[in-house]
């Protein structure tokens, strides 16, 4: 019996007095698939960030096939052979494939430190056959798909003989297709003896993939064992402490007949083609559409990101002509961006500064007043966390950064709030938060629009637009090729439209 | 949506190629304005006044692709050359004891500017803006600001030739641009460098020695600056108070004229650089060659640079705006 990849003994850590961890002991078989399922915030992160070096226990101890596993640093990590994969990718886009593998080692020809050219060349080429990417070694990182980066990251570990590889939200920018590719790899590895560590939140994968699960609950570890001990509404109960017999709240807003927002033949070449919509007054109105299908952009035109070069927006009965965002904002738009790390928050700047940000004019004291009132910005912004159930320990002081996902994302569409739109596009505003923060956020929404505001939901899960939303618009290359009432909602037919156009507007390049 | 792909595409290759379109459109304009500007005698003249410049550029280059600046270059090549001017009028050195002691001098400088940057964690502009004043200022005091002439033993370097053909300066500039080369795309090194500049996050997340790396770029810089100055001090003969004033800004001109993207991790010593640098040579002399107001030079100049650093920053956001947009079908 060989001894196991991974032993956890009675980890713990505390960050600021809050705990994280709390005396985790756990043991992980050689080559298998552990899945590890969790909340946000319930220590997923945590335990791997101990395993990967970048975080040192406060009391615990591990091993790491037998031997003690202290590591100092991420150096440490990789030399006791663990790979970690984080979700934001870790490449460099200047550089080639080959650099890429091997930035932090090379092999070299002599004491001076030249690099050995054909022998990198070499193993880079045996590491990408490995993992199934076949283009040239030589390829700039930057040119590839997010997909085809990926499985740089992982050929990378390959190349280094890891024996355990951690892989972070691996499947949350790739389409099916692209999944399933790395699922296979995923097999191959378990099978040629590496140990995966698979941390989702789509538990449907978790569960297809693993050998093994392991759920996390506030740090502490709440059951683990084989797969088949499992089912997705077990390690639901697991993970939430209790039963969610919904994953959805009941709608309760009704749109009326007024229009918020009137769309026409809105164009810009070679990004969107002709959109023409109406969004009502207490109406969700979900924007389907795969990756690249051009939902994105519309939202940014609409909001005054990008410009149009033909088409009306009408917004409240005001056109919007070559308008900035600030017109938006006044008009009575508010746009909570897919990227919350990039675009939404000031991830460093604490909470209270983030959500005034949006709001200075209306939370200072008066219409022309050039000072802040900060008592009434704090006023407000407690009020909104509360309206919102935001859990932060200290507004002024607790950076966006500190905030788990699900809160981050509340804290974005706080932000707006205090704007007073009567129109929000969201877009993803569920993407990578835990089914508990999912119920809030479709809850915030169903009682906004229940107060009269209009939404726009731009999402890639059908199954949440249609369980949200009055109406489905489906987007792709560029255009609307679907428009489904609630009666009408139909899952293939809207999938089917989603890919209308594609194959035959699509460059072979761009795939 | 295939013509807009299809136009970013060819702006893109354009603007990667910016250096060599720039090159070839600056060597005609002023081929056309003066004739005699198209004379080997004049090329060769140009490129020997470049090569300092160069040479000062490369060492550049290098800060600037791990997205720092070193502003202090110019006050290098004055206080090293200073430094050597000095231990050659005491000691009566041979040109090879003197040309070591320069490059000493400009290391030591060099590792000062690395050790504020890397250790002390001030940023680049204002601690090299610090020791540029501090190192002109030691220079004028070690000098009492009066001007110091080299033997002729060294300024025959700046006239000599190669086997009678190549000017020294040049070959000299060539030897750096060589080793330069290596260093960037042949050692481990100068492959961390790029990707300390591309995200210096991400390269420490990949056990890169991101320290290190920066500090190398600085020491590299302060190295070849002072190597630039030694060389320059054989052409003109002596050192005076304003030496090398206004250096930093020829430096960094070349380098980002070059293609070297003052946003990091991007760019390239060969051609960039070595065009960059005989650009900033050539509008000198060609403007001089076209018979223009001496006084619109230093203008015209500012505008060609102006101009350089606007098309980085195009680059930058186009390639951007071109990453955004994946059309994914599958």
């Amino acid at each position: 019996m060989p001894s196991d990849a991974i032993q956890f003994e009675n980890v713990s850590k505390e960050f600021f007095g809050i705990r994280a961890l709390s005396g985790i002991t756990l043991s992980m078989p050689p080559a298998q698939i552990i899945g590890i399922v969790g909340e946000n915030g319930a220590g997923k992160s945590t335990l791997m960030n101990i395993l990967g070096g970048i975080v040192t226990p406060d009391t615990g101890s591990m091993t790491c096939q037998g031997q003690p596993h202290k590591p100092a640093g991420p150096a440490d990590a990789t030399r006791a052979g663990i790979a970690f994969i984080h979700q934001e990718l870790n490449l460099f886009g200047n550089l080639s494939i080959v650099d890429n593998l091997f930035i932090d080692g090379f092999p070299k020809i002599d004491r001076l430190g030249l690099l050995d050219k054909r022998k990198a060349n070499q193993s880079a080429h045996q590491a990408l056959q490995t993992v199934g990417l076949h283009c040239p070694v030589h390829t700039l990182v930057e040119n590839l798909t997010p997909c085809e980066q990926q499985l740089v990251e992982i050929a990378r570990a390959v190349g280094r003989n890891a024996r355990l590889i951690i892989l972070d939200e691996p499947t949350s920018s790739l389409t099916q297709n692209e999944r399933d590719r790395l699922f296979s790899l995923m097999n191959t590895l378990r099978n040629a003896g590496c140990t995966l560590v698979f941390i989702s939140h789509n538990l449907d994968e978790v569960l297809r993939m693993s050998d093994r699960i392991v759920v996390l609950r506030d740090g502490c570890l709440v059951s683990t064992g084989s797969k088949t001990e499992y089912t997705v509404e077990r390690m639901i109960i697991d993970m939430v402490g209790r039963q969610i017999k919904n994953l959805y709240p009941p709608k309760t807003s009704v749109p009326s007949e007024t229009i918020l927002l009137e769309v026409s033949g809105v164009t810009r070449p070679g990004i969107i083609e002709d959109i023409s919509f109406a969004l009502h007054k207490g109406e969700i109105l979900g924007l389907f559409g795969l990756m690249g299908s051009g939902r994105t952009e519309l939202a940014r035109i609409l909001f005054g990101l990008d410009p149009c070069t033909a088409g009306e927006i009408v917004a409240i009965n005001r056109p919007l002509r070559r308008h900035k965002p600030a017109e938006s904002i006044h008009s009575g738009l508010a746009f909570v961006t897919e990227n919350r790390r990039d675009e939404g928050l000031l991830m460093e700047a604490s909470i209270e500064f983030n959500i005034a940000l949006a709001a200075l004019r209306q939370t200072a004291g008066s219409r022309s007043s050039i000072w802040v009132d900060h008592k009434a910005i704090r006023d407000k912004s407690l009020r909104v966390a509360r309206d919102l159930r935001l859990q932060a320990a200290d507004h002024k002081r607790q950076s966006a950064r500190n905030l788990s996902g699900g809160n981050q994302q509340k804290l974005v569409i706080a932000k707006w709030l205090l704007t007073n739109p009567q129109i929000l596009i969201l877009d993803e505003p569920t993407r990578g938060i835990d089914v508990g923060a999912k119920y809030e956020i479709y809850t915030i929404m169903n009682n906004l629009a229940a107060g009269g505001a209009g939404i726009l939901c731009i999402s890639s899960e059908l199954e949440e637009l249609t369980a949200t939303c009055d109406r489905i618009l489906v987007m792709s290359n560029g255009r609307i090729h679907g428009d489904f009432a609630r009666s009408e909602f139909n899952e293939k037919n809207m999938l089917h439209a989603a890919f209308k156009g594609l194959r035959t507007a699509a460059e072979p390049g761009d795939r | 949506m295939n013509m807009t792909a299809q136009k970013n595409r060819i702006l893109l290759a354009a603007l990667r190629n910016m250096p060599i379109i720039l090159f070839v459109g600056l060597f005609l304009c002023f081929g056309v304005l003066a004739p005699d500007f198209f004379r080997y005698q004049s090329i060769e003249n140009a490129v020997k006044q470049a090569s300092y410049v160069g040479i000062v550029a490369v060492g550049m280059a290098f800060v600037l692709l791990t997205g720092g600046i070193d502003l202090s270059v110019g006050s290098n090549m004055y206080l090293s050359t200073v430094v050597a001017g000095l231990c050659i009028q005491r000691f009566a050195l041979s040109p090879a004891a003197a040309f070591v002691i320069c490059i000493g001098a400009g290391f030591t400088f060099a590792m000062t500017n690395a050790f504020i940057v890397t250790r002390l964690r001030v940023v680049p502009f204002i601690a090299t803006l610090a020791t540029l004043v501090a190192g002109r200022g030691l220079g004028r005091m070690l000098s009492q600001s009066r001007a110091i002439s080299f033997p002729e033993t060294i300024t025959r370097i700046g006239s000599a030739r190669l086997f009678d053909v190549v000017p020294y300066p040049i070959v000299l500039f060539a030897l750096t641009l060589l080793a330069a080369w290596i260093m960037l795309h042949r050692t481990q090194w100068g492959r961390q460098i790029y990707a300390v500049g591309y995200n210096l996050e991400s390269a420490r997340k990949a056990g890169i020695n991101t320290v290190r790396i920066r500090a190398i770029a600085y020491v590299v810089c302060g190295v070849f600056a002072s190597f630039g100055g030694f060389i320059s001090v054989a052409q003109l003969g002596n050192v005076n108070a304003g030496f090398g004033r206004g250096s930093e800004f020829d430096a960094i001109a070349a380098a980002v004229l070059g293609g070297i993207s003052l946003f990091g991790g991007i760019g390239s010593i060969f051609p960039g650089v070595l065009l960059g640098a005989v650009m900033i040579q050539l509008v000198s002399t060609g403007l001089v060659s076209a018979k223009v107001d001496l006084y619109l030079h230093s203008m015209i100049s500012a505008l060609i640079i102006f101009a350089a650093v606007a098309i980085d920053s195009h680059r930058t956001i186009l390639l951007k705006k071109m990453q955004q947009r994946h059309i994914r079908i599958e």
